[in-house]
C-alpha cells in the first residue's frame, strides 16, 4: 500500500515538472501562471486566425505572449491586458467578443434562429390541427340531414 | 393558405445565396484595423540611416504613407518598385523597419532605392505592436495631424494604389489646401 502511494506521489510530481518545462517563463505564483494560461487561450493569433496565441508558433503570437507576460509582471489586471490587445488588434483577437452593436448577431444569432424555428414549427402544428377539428365537430344543417339520411338508408 | 407564403423559401434561398456568394470573395485574413481615426502611436526610436532619434512629431505636417517593412519580408521586395515610383511622383512615404537587422536594412536601401523620407528602426517591434501589425508589409495612411485614416495589409501594387489609396491620399492633400 505504502509503495503504491509513493509511486502515485512520484507520478504526480513528474507531471508538475513536465508542465514547468513547457513554459519558458517563470511566474511569481500559480495564480499568475493560471492567468497567463487563461489569457493566452482567450486571445486569438491575428496572423494564424484559428489558433489561440498559446497554441501558435507564429512570431507575432510569441511577441504577444511576451507582452502578456510583461504586463502580468507589472501587475495589470486581465481586463487591462485584454483592452490593450483589443486597442491594437481590434475585437477580432478575442474569442469571446464584447457584446456591442457589431457583435450582437454573433451572440444572439444562433439562439434567435433556434427560437424562430421552434415558433415556426409551433405555428404549423397548431394550424394543421385546428381546421380538421372544426370540420369534424361542426356540420351544417344540410350536411346533418344528409348524414341522417345516409345512416337511415344503411339501417334499412 | 395565401399564395405569397409559398415564396418564402425562395426568398430565403436567394438571401442565403447572395450572402454566401459575397463570402466567396472576402479575404478572411484582412482584419479591420482598430486604429482607424486614432492618432499614430507615440514612439521614440532611432533612424535606420544615422541612428538619430525620431519621434511621432517627425511624421506630422503632411499627409503620408507609413510603410511597415523588413528585409526578411519577401512581399516587401515586390512592393518596393511601386513605392519608389510613388515617391518619385511626390507622395510622402515614411518607413518602419520592423524587426529587422539594421545593417541588412541599410544594404537593402543602398542596393535598391530608398523611397522613404524617414526610416524608423523598430528592431524590437515595439512600434509595430502598438500599430497592431501582424504581418509585413502593412501601410498606414496618416493625415498631417498624424491621425491614421486608412490601413492596407499586404502589397501595394498599381491597382491597390489606384483604386484604394490614391483617392484617399489626394483627399487628404486637398483638405490641407484652403
Amino acid at each position: 500500500m505504502m509503495r503504491l502511494l509513493a509511486a502515485a506521489v512520484l507520478a504526480l510530481s513528474c507531471t508538475g515538472i513536465a508542465h514547468a518545462a513547457i513554459d519558458a517563463y517563470t511566474f511569481r505564483d500559480d495564480a499568475e501562471r493560471a492567468r497567463y494560461s487563461q489569457l493566452t487561450r482567450e486571445l486569438r493569433c491575428p496572423k494564424c486566425q484559428n489558433q489561440d496565441i498559446a497554441d501558435s508558433n507564429a512570431p507575432i503570437a510569441a511577441d504577444l505572449r511576451k507582452e502578456i507576460y510583461r504586463m502580468l509582471g507589472e501587475g495589470q489586471s486581465n481586463q487591462q491586458i485584454i483592452d490593450f490587445m483589443v486597442d491594437r488588434y481590434g475585437e477580432f483577437v478575442r474569442y469571446k467578443p464584447e457584446l456591442n452593436a457589431h457583435t450582437w448577431l454573433l451572440w444572439f444569432g444562433p439562439a434567435g434562429l433556434l427560437l424562430g424555428g421552434v415558433l415556426l414549427i409551433g405555428v404549423i402544428v397548431v394550424r394543421r390541427r385546428s381546421p380538421r377539428a372544426e370540420e369534424a365537430d361542426v356540420l351544417s344543417d344540410e350536411e346533418r340531414q344528409r348524414l341522417a339520411h345516409l345512416l337511415d338508408k344503411n339501417h334499412e | 393558405m395565401k399564395r405569397w407564403v409559398l415564396l418564402i423559401p425562395l426568398v430565403l434561398f436567394l438571401g442565403m445565396a447572395v450572402f454566401l456568394y459575397r463570402g466567396l470573395y472576402l479575404d478572411p485574413s484582412e482584419l479591420p484595423s482598430a486604429l482607424i481615426d486614432k492618432p499614430f502611436p507615440e514612439f521614440s526610436l532611432p533612424a535606420v540611416q544615422d541612428g538619430k532619434p525620431l519621434t511621432r512629431a517627425d511624421l506630422l505636417g503632411k499627409p503620408a504613407l507609413v510603410n511597415v517593412w523588413g528585409t526578411w519580408c519577401v512581399a516587401c521586395r515586390v512592393e518596393h518598385p511601386v513605392l519608389t515610383k510613388l515617391a518619385q511622383q511626390g507622395v510622402v512615404i515614411y518607413g518602419v523597419n520592423y524587426k529587422d537587422v539594421n545593417a541588412d536594412a541599410l544594404k537593402w536601401l543602398k542596393d535598391f532605392h530608398d523611397p522613404y523620407q524617414l526610416n524608423i528602426n523598430d528592431e524590437a517591434g515595439s512600434l509595430g505592436l502598438n500599430l497592431g501589425v501582424y504581418g509585413a508589409p502593412e501601410t498606414f495612411l496618416i493625415d498631417r495631424k498624424g491621425i491614421i485614416r486608412y490601413k492596407h495589409v499586404g502589397i501595394i501594387d498599381e491597382t491597390v494604389w489606384r483604386e484604394k489609396l490614391a483617392g484617399l491620399y489626394q483627399g487628404l492633400v486637398d483638405e490641407d489646401k484652403p
